[in-house]
């Protein structure tokens, strides 16, 4: 690609594709540091209870162990003192799991004890050897016979604004009155994130006071935070390093327990110390996609106008930590309907805290929201598109405010044509190919266009080439890439002369990446750093320059030149005499506009499903996904996340689900052969097609957010294209054989 | 990872002596569900005696049938042109097995022996008397969606995963043995056991007898064939229910015919009272749909597989189906 193209919207290749397809990007758990030392986890076998005793002799004595850490040796994690505020009081909002710090046990597997040795296999083994004596107490892990205890979440009983409080616009309850209702049950089963690279962190004290963690996380300083609070240090003495990140899907959100247990380790043993979860411990302490029950109430008028909607929850938390998450939230904006209820509540269980997984609530609460708009459509006989179409909503019912963009409707006309939405018939069970009944579904996703606050550092270096830094991570959408195309097109620079480095703490600041949210924040600050550092450069470069504008000046092999002036060539290194070199950073931040417009992304998702007439096998035979995410910067690089959602989509609809033995509390999905991910032979060739129109408002660039949107509204697609083929209306996912026969 | 002993005899002599001698050896050629056994704490040997080197990986003729040596890779067998043109059924169960790269290194004596998936069975925190007898069975009462519907007991309702053994019951094989009494055969169908109360015992193979082949008898089953096997997702998983069908049919009547389930009981399940239902009769539908209700005589259901009492006729109908209209 030259520099002349146009960067922001060519669908470059990855700039570090040729690290990760040869082993060369190293990931948290590849760091090899000099005397280093490897941790493995002790995990309780109950849910709830106390700890009497841990018995372990024979792991301290077993070959190469330099220590067992447990509640009763370990040091005193000085941040976890912090009075009155005690984790297993649900009362409070709670934190992360302070471990080591009581002897009780809140949920199965939690982290009891930590070995250390002087090679990894050698910890996995004498961790075996620890055994443990618990006082046991009745557990609770059932969220169904939590009902009763459901309780409206104590941010929301603070804070009467708090969007987790009841909602309602027109009348409570309208839909029991209205002339065609309907009332239905929706469950989501446990999901667990699952990237394929598992949480692992490297924690080495440089110091007494000075910490180095080289860590999987979606946020180097959020992570930064934690640890330094967690340990009584300036921030700036903890260091975050998460170069590479092998996906996450928002499971490294949130600092969790085996961090702690690695930090405390290697304080213990005085050593660098690398600790990598497993399979099975990736159920059980990093948190999960929440079980949630779900009920829908919607009346209609016959011709096809929503007239009100209920739309209540109830989802999982632990006992410690008050989780919540916007399940509720498209029902509010989505359709325009005069009278609105949502009623969104928590259920405290003997477990591990959940955490957002990938379009979080949203993807849940679209399951029941957009199921039961395919419903009502059938009740009354009408195109289930176009019964969406009537509800349109031109403005936000829910805030009365003028959308930024809304550019739905073309995502519905793109999607429609592309499955070949003209070939669904009204009526379930009508088409087949022998054996395999033929069914069409769609489902609407949105996710909020969010936008923080970010900060790109840019520096000319001596070889000609750009350097950006930002703290923020890239967890695979490929974010690198996408703002060294920024920079590219904003310096007029070959792509190939911008290094955008990430993933680093001590970079200038950004936030987590998570919310859909990178492209919307990191995009303008590593625009606004790139002009700085022309405008720097220009007031470096003599008279020729002196009354240019910004926009005019470009970095060309080696110079800074002016458009329609070919006599203006400085050379880098006049200017990096003049202390060109050093790096200019710049903050961007979001406007009003936030006051001003409701913003979003918007997405639809179109399924054809061949549901098999004895087996009840669902296969998925043409998944198309439409999005309106304003500007896209690079279609591959967001046409890969569409496709990747899309494919969790049918994860979620078909497959996944997390399983506990409530007699135990104790999880059964344990690993791959029981925890099922859709393989390559279960995903069709996804269709995406973006819209690709600029929002003017959420930033200069006109973006708003893919990752969120690829996977809300899928699985209802799918469950909609089952009810299409077969009459089988599946209000619990995942969508199994059994439950087809 | 415990410590143990390993060794690589190069003559099936020495290595059934030396696991005959050890209380705690045991062989291992591909690994495949012996290492992750071993990595979770289930399996806890203090001896590997690899086989690798044994050379027992001959698929030949002998004598009116086909003999497949025990250290045949899954995929090897699956691709063999003997294999394809006189057994297609085994060729069709062992593609519907595992992963591409798994087949690659799984045996056929392996494949025979793996253990149970059952959930209980993989948690050293549960009780299950499979691994450790007198815990009591963690599925009985608990969750229970994948397991047996046919000759459980209560001290165990695992099924047996393997997909190939379910063609080899259907296809009459004999499982050749060696060990420090000599030689001798085993009918398949007498290979695995029922649970009844050592669950913990999976087959009748005695200490240190090793499998040395498998033999198959030339029959009739050389195109009306089909491994139906049923599972939420389209490749790599253990079956819910699988169904191996093979017919022999002349002017749309069944001559002969064998029908065996998977991921119905602790071993693979023949079906001879549905096969002689099909003999004799047209091949039609409603024949199929009769041999499927006799197929499912006997069948109970525990709290979370009751749809297997159904999706086991339906699968059956569609393997009939199917390996009926096979060109």
């Amino acid at each position: 690609m030259k520099a002349q193209d146009k960067q922001i919207g060519a669908p470059m290749n990855r700039v570090d594709g040729r690290l990760k397809v040869t082993g060369g990007a190293k990931y948290s758990a590849e760091y090899e540091l000099p005397n280093m030392a490897y941790a493995v986890l002790v995990g309780s076998t109950i849910a709830k209870g106390r700890l009497t005793s841990i018995d372990a002799k024979a792991a301290e004595k077993a070959p190469g162990v330099l220590a067992v850490v447990t509640h009763f040796n370990s040091p005193k994690v000085p941040g976890f003192d912090t009075a009155g505020k005690d984790p297993s009081q649900p009362a409070t909002v709670g934190g992360p799991l302070k471990i080591f710090k009581d002897d009780k046990i809140r949920y199965n597997d939690q982290v009891i004890a930590v070995v250390v040795a002087d090679s990894w296999e050698r910890a996995r083994y004498a961790a075996r050897l620890v055994k443990a004596q618990y006082a046991q107490e009745k557990h609770k892990t059932n969220l169904e016979a939590s009902v009763s205890d459901a309780f409206l979440p104590t941010a929301a009983k603070k804070n009467p604004k708090h969007p987790m409080n009841d909602y309602q616009r027109g009348q409570v309850d309208a839909y029991k009155t209205g002339a065609i209702k309907l009332e239905s049950e929706y469950v989501i089963p446990t999901e667990v994130h699952h990237p394929m690279e598992l949480q692992s962190i490297t924690a080495h004290w440089e110091a007494p006071d000075r910490l180095t963690l080289y860590d999987k996380t979606q946020g180097t300083m959020a992570t930064r935070r934690d640890f330094a609070k967690e340990w009584n240090l300036p921030e700036e003495n903890v260091k975050v390093i998460a170069t590479f990140v092998g996906g996450a899907f928002g499971n490294a959100l949130h600092s969790w327990p085996h961090e702690s247990a690695a930090i405390i380790a290697a304080k213990v043993v005085n050593r660098p110390v690398k600790l990598m979860l497993t399979r099975e411990q990736m159920f059980t302490n990093v948190g999960y996609r929440p079980y949630t029950w779900q009920k829908l109430g919607m009346s209609a008028t016959p011709d096809g106008k929503i007239t009100a909607i209920t739309h209540e929850s109830i989802g999982q938390t632990s006992t410690y930590e008050e989780f919540t998450e916007s399940t509720l939230a498209q029902t509010r904006m989505m359709y325009q309907s005069p009278n609105v209820t949502t009623r969104y509540r928590l259920a405290s269980l003997d477990v591990c805290s959940p955490i957002w997984m990938r379009g979080p609530g949203e993807a849940t609460g679209a399951f029941a929201l957009e199921s039961a708009m395919d419903e009502m459509a059938h009740m009354l006989n009408l195109d289930p598109l176009e019964f969406r179409l009537r509800n349109y909503t031109e403005q936000d019912p829910e805030k009365n405010k003028p959308w930024s963009t809304k550019f739905l409707k073309e995502c519905y006309q793109l999607g429609a044509e592309r499955v070949g939405w003209n070939k669904r018939q009204l009526k379930p069970g009508s088409l087949r190919d022998g054996e395999w009944l033929i069914g069409y579904g769609m489902g609407v996703g949105t996710f909020g266009a969010h936008r923080g606050a970010a900060t790109v550092g840019a520096q000319l270096l001596p070889d000609g080439t750009v350097l950006l830094q930002c703290a923020t991570t890239d967890i695979g959408p490929g974010t690198g890439t996408v703002m060294t195309q920024i920079a590219a097109e904003t310096l007029g620079l070959d792509p190939k002369k911008i290094r955008f480095e990430l993933g680093n703490s001590s970079f200038p600041k950004a936030g987590t990446q998570g919310g859909s949210s990178t492209v919307n924040s990191v995009g303008p600050a590593t625009q606004e750093a790139c002009l700085a550092l022309k405008e720097k450069l220009r007031t470096l470069a003599g008279a020729a320059f002196a009354s240019a504008k910004k926009e005019d000046v470009t970095l060309t092999d080696g110079y800074l030149t002016l458009a329609g002036n070919a006599g203006a060539r400085v050379p880098y290194a006049d200017l990096i005499k003049q202390g060109g070199d050093k790096a200019v950073t710049v903050e961007a931040k979001p406007g009003p506009e936030g006051q001003q417009y409701s913003m979003y992304s918007f997405s639809v998702h179109f399924a054809e499903v061949r549901v098999h007439e004895l087996t009840g096998e669902v296969r998925v035979s043409k998944l198309v996904s439409c999005a309106d995410a304003g500007t896209i910067v690079n279609e591959k690089t967001a046409g890969n996340q569409m496709k990747g959602g899309a494919v969790g989509g049918i994860g979620m609809a078909l497959m996944e689900a997390a399983h506990i033995d409530d007699r135990f509390g104790r999880y059964v999905t344990k690993d791959f052969a029981d925890y099922h991910v859709p393989v390559h032979a279960d995903s069709p060739d996804v269709q995406v097609a973006f819209v690709n129109k600029p929002d003017p408002h959420v930033n200069n660039l006109g973006t708003k957010g893919i990752g969120e949107i690829a996977i809300i509204g899928v699985a209802p697609a799918i469950a909609n294209a089952v009810f299409n083929a077969t009459g089988k209306r599946i209000r619990e996912l995942p969508i199994t054989p059994d439950k087809l026969i | 990872m415990n410590q143990f002993q390993y060794v690589r005899p190069s003559k099936p002599q020495a290595a059934i002596e030396a696991v005959t001698k050890d209380a705690n050896a045991t062989f291992i050629a591909g690994g495949t569900n012996l290492v992750d056994l071993m990595k979770r704490g289930i399996a806890t040997p203090q001896k590997l005696v690899d086989i690798n080197r044994l050379p027992l990986n001959k698929i030949e003729k002998e004598n009116n049938g086909l003999r497949i040596g025990a250290l045949a890779l899954n995929s090897a067998v699956a691709d063999d042109k003997l294999v394809r043109q006189k057994q297609p059924l085994l060729a069709l169960a062992l593609n519907a097995g595992a992963s591409a790269q798994l087949r690659n290194m799984a045996t056929v004596g392996g494949n025979m022996l793996q253990r149970t998936r059952c959930s209980y069975f993989y948690d050293l925190a549960m009780p299950c008397n499979k691994r450790e007898p007198g815990t009591g069975c963690g599925a009985l009462e608990g969750i229970n969606r994948m397991h047996a519907i046919f000759g459980f007991s209560d001290k165990c309702i695992a099924v047996h995963p393997s997909d190939m053994s379910v063609a080899l019951v259907a296809l009459d094989a004999t499982v050749l043995v060696s060990g420090p009494k000599g030689e001798r055969r085993i009918p398949f169908a007498d290979f695995h056991r029922l649970p009844g109360d050592t669950p913990e015992k999976d087959t009748n193979l005695e200490k240190g007898e090793l499998i040395t082949a498998v033999d198959i008898p030339d029959g009739p089953f050389t195109k009306h064939v089909h491994y139906q096997k049923v599972r939420e997702r389209a490749s790599y998983a253990f079956a819910l229910l699988s169904v191996a069908a093979a017919l022999d049919i002349e002017n749309n009547t069944i001559k002969a015919a064998r029908l065996a389930m998977g991921g119905v009981a602790h071993k693979p399940w023949r079906l001879t009272a549905a096969e002689q239902v099909l003999v004799g009769k047209p091949a039609t539908e409603a024949t199929f749909r009769q041999a499927a209700e006799v197929a499912m005589q006997g069948a109970k259901a525990f709290k979370h597989n009751a749809y297997k009492l159904k999706l086991g006729p339906n699968t059956i109908v569609q393997a009939l189906r199917t390996a009926a209209a096979a060109a």
